[in-house]
């Protein structure tokens, strides 16, 4: 069962559409005109770090609400990573 | 740690939010809580233990209003923009327009009412993380309805039918079908509403508003709507989690909760699905570009993320909502049978229709191979020729509502595509008419709520609606007649888009 983010198209999110394509290997990436719709298989993974090296500068998680525009799965958010799984 | 510094560590997300959740709450001593909270408990939800919420949106309130701030500052930003820079030359072609009248006049007040749904629960749930969700989405809400009607205020400098969007939301007959699906979600329980709202309709339903079309507004140069429905969508996320937490929250403190919370879902996913067949005609119709059709959205938002879904809710004993099935056999017609609703009646609606171009009609048959070529473009082809008569059709008998949808009459038998569906019941001796037998189960299991609709037509006949004419009931709705109603062809906006965009089409 596919897990999904979709997140704007703008320099900020760039970073982290980045990020989430090196993390998760599994990861389908499409484009549509203002957005771009990740799916991945079960699990995607939003890794701080990841998106710190991306954007060269330190890089809050809870910036995501400023790019995000949809997704599909639970949720579970900490200081260092915001996972989307089904249970 | 040897590297300690004065300055004091900050805590963890985590404990951040665990300290304003918890922290914050009190058993209330001089008043018992059922007094302090008198509406949490008649609907039959049993809650064992409050700290079992968890949300995992784990925002604190500093949080909340930075990234608030920052999303209208680029909101605005945006604003000042299309204002300074003639925004709404932009567009693709003024038809596009006809979308953004049904937005501002069909969602922008349910943005509202959401508003005071979610300050309602807001206070009235007791738990403390369920309250304080709900009082940031009540804050989300004030603000997806200011920016939107700011942002929207600028086309209606130079466009018909956007002036007056309060008074029709509340009068006028399509305006009753977004209007009776919130009334029904204000006026039931705080965990109803929140199910109804944040899960039925956020989680499972509104990406098909959201996301494709507002992609669609993108594609169309409306940079105005796309910029406040992002912005708006960018909180929605936080609502959806909102929604799946509650559901959640509440199939896991008693088994007592399970067939409540499914009759719920049941309810809410069939007003849901036909409050959106408003926008499957948008996306199929009225987007000049399009980015993809109704049933390709239907497939990508509810078949497979909705199936993922409640494939994981199967685990508490839940089942995908009744007459989902039915969804799906009406993927391929639903947005040419609203279409040809709308086309009967654009002599009494505050937007434009039209028939569809050949190459428009290509598009639909190549999204449609099983019913467009069969069953619409003969239809529309006959309009066409009427027209170019002289006899455009326009239906002047009131049609008949479904009582709970408060659609006119025109959807289809799940299994025949030329069949109009007819439902009805009989409750304390008066006969009600459905649409479908999704919406004649809501009216069977609320009869006594479903029964005292506002309906449109009968409120025509019964003379409160301005009078006898279509011209009074028009008046009645404040719509500036010849301007706002008929088709797109002919219309004072038309004309003006014509002459100012003459020399981008002499230059080609």
């Amino acid at each position: 069962m596919n897990v999904s983010i979709t997140l704007q198209n703008t320099g900020d999110a760039r970073a982290i559409i980045e990020a989430i394509a090196a993390d998760n290997p599994s990861a389908k990436i499409q484009s549509f005109p203002a957005m771009v719709k990740i799916d991945c298989a079960s699990r995607l993974v939003i890794q701080r770090r990841t998106v710190e090296e991306k954007v060269g500068r330190a890089w809050d998680l809870q910036e995501l609400h400023l790019s995000l525009v949809s997704l599909s799965g639970n949720i579970e958010e900490d200081d260092d990573a915001f996972v989307i799984a089904w249970r | 740690m040897a590297a300690a510094t004065s300055a004091p560590r900050r805590l963890s997300l985590k404990r951040k939010y665990a300290m304003l959740t918890r922290g914050l709450g009190w058993e209330t001593t001089y008043q018992p809580m059922d007094k302090v909270y008198p509406f949490d408990r008649f609907e039959g939800i049993v809650i064992h233990d409050w700290d079992g919420w968890e949300d995992p949106f784990r925002l604190t309130v500093d949080a909340y209003w930075k990234y608030q701030a920052e999303k209208e500052r680029k909101l605005y930003a945006v604003m000042d923009s299309v204002a300074q820079n003639n925004g709404q030359l932009g567009i693709t072609d003024a038809r596009y327009l006809n979308a953004v009248k049904l937005f501002l006049t069909g969602v922008t007040p349910l943005e509202y009412a959401a508003h005071r749904g979610f300050a309602h629960a807001g206070r009235h749930l007791r738990g403390v993380g369920a309250r304080i969700a709900a009082q940031m989405q009540s804050l989300d809400e004030l603000r997806h309805a200011q920016t939107q009607i700011h942002t929207l205020s600028h086309y209606n400098k130079y466009f018909d039918g956007l002036h007056d969007f309060a008074h029709m939301h509340d009068r006028v007959w399509y305006l009753s079908v977004p209007k009776s699906f919130f009334d029904d979600a204000l006026t039931a329980g705080p965990f109803e509403f929140v199910t109804a709202i944040s899960f039925s309709f956020e989680y499972v339903l509104t990406n098909l508003l959201f996301v494709p079309f507002m992609s669609g507004a993108a594609f169309n140069g409306d940079m105005a709507t796309v910029t406040f429905g992002f912005s708006a969508q960018s909180d929605e996320s936080r609502h959806m989690t909102l929604g799946l937490e509650v559901v959640k929250f509440m199939l896991e403190q008693d088994p007592a909760n399970v067939p409540i919370v499914q009759r719920w879902l049941d309810k809410w996913f069939w007003r849901g699905y036909r409050l959106l067949s408003l926008v499957s005609a948008m996306m199929d119709y009225m987007l000049p570009k399009r980015v993809m059709s109704w049933a390709e959205a239907w497939e990508m938002y509810f078949e497979e993320s909705g199936g993922a879904l409640f494939a994981d809710l199967e685990r508490y004993g839940i089942r995908p909502p009744k007459h989902h099935d039915v969804a799906k056999k009406e993927k391929s017609r639903l947005s040419h049978e609203v279409w040809t609703i709308l086309y009967n009646y654009t002599h009494a609606a505050a937007f434009h229709t039209w028939v569809p171009s050949d190459d428009e009609m290509q598009w639909l048959s190549s999204k449609y191979p099983d019913t467009f070529d069969r069953l619409y473009r003969p239809r529309y082809r006959m309009w066409r020729e009427a027209a170019a008569r002289g006899e455009r059709f326009y239906n002047d008998a009131l049609p008949q509502l479904c009582n709970v949808c408060q659609i006119p009459m025109a959807f289809t038998e799940p299994d025949d595509p030329t069949k109009i569906a007819f439902r009805e019941s009989i409750w304390r001796g008066e006969r009600f008419h459905f649409c479908s037998d999704g919406c004649k189960d809501i009216f069977d299991d609320e009869p006594e709520k479903m029964s005292q609709s506002w309906l449109p037509v009968h409120q025509i006949f019964q003379g409160n609606c301005g009078g006898a004419s279509i011209e009074d009931v028009l008046r009645y709705y404040h719509l500036n007649i010849g301007a706002d109603n008929l088709d797109y062809e002919g219309s004072p906006e038309q004309e003006l888009w014509d002459a100012w965009t003459a020399d981008r089409r002499t230059a080609r």
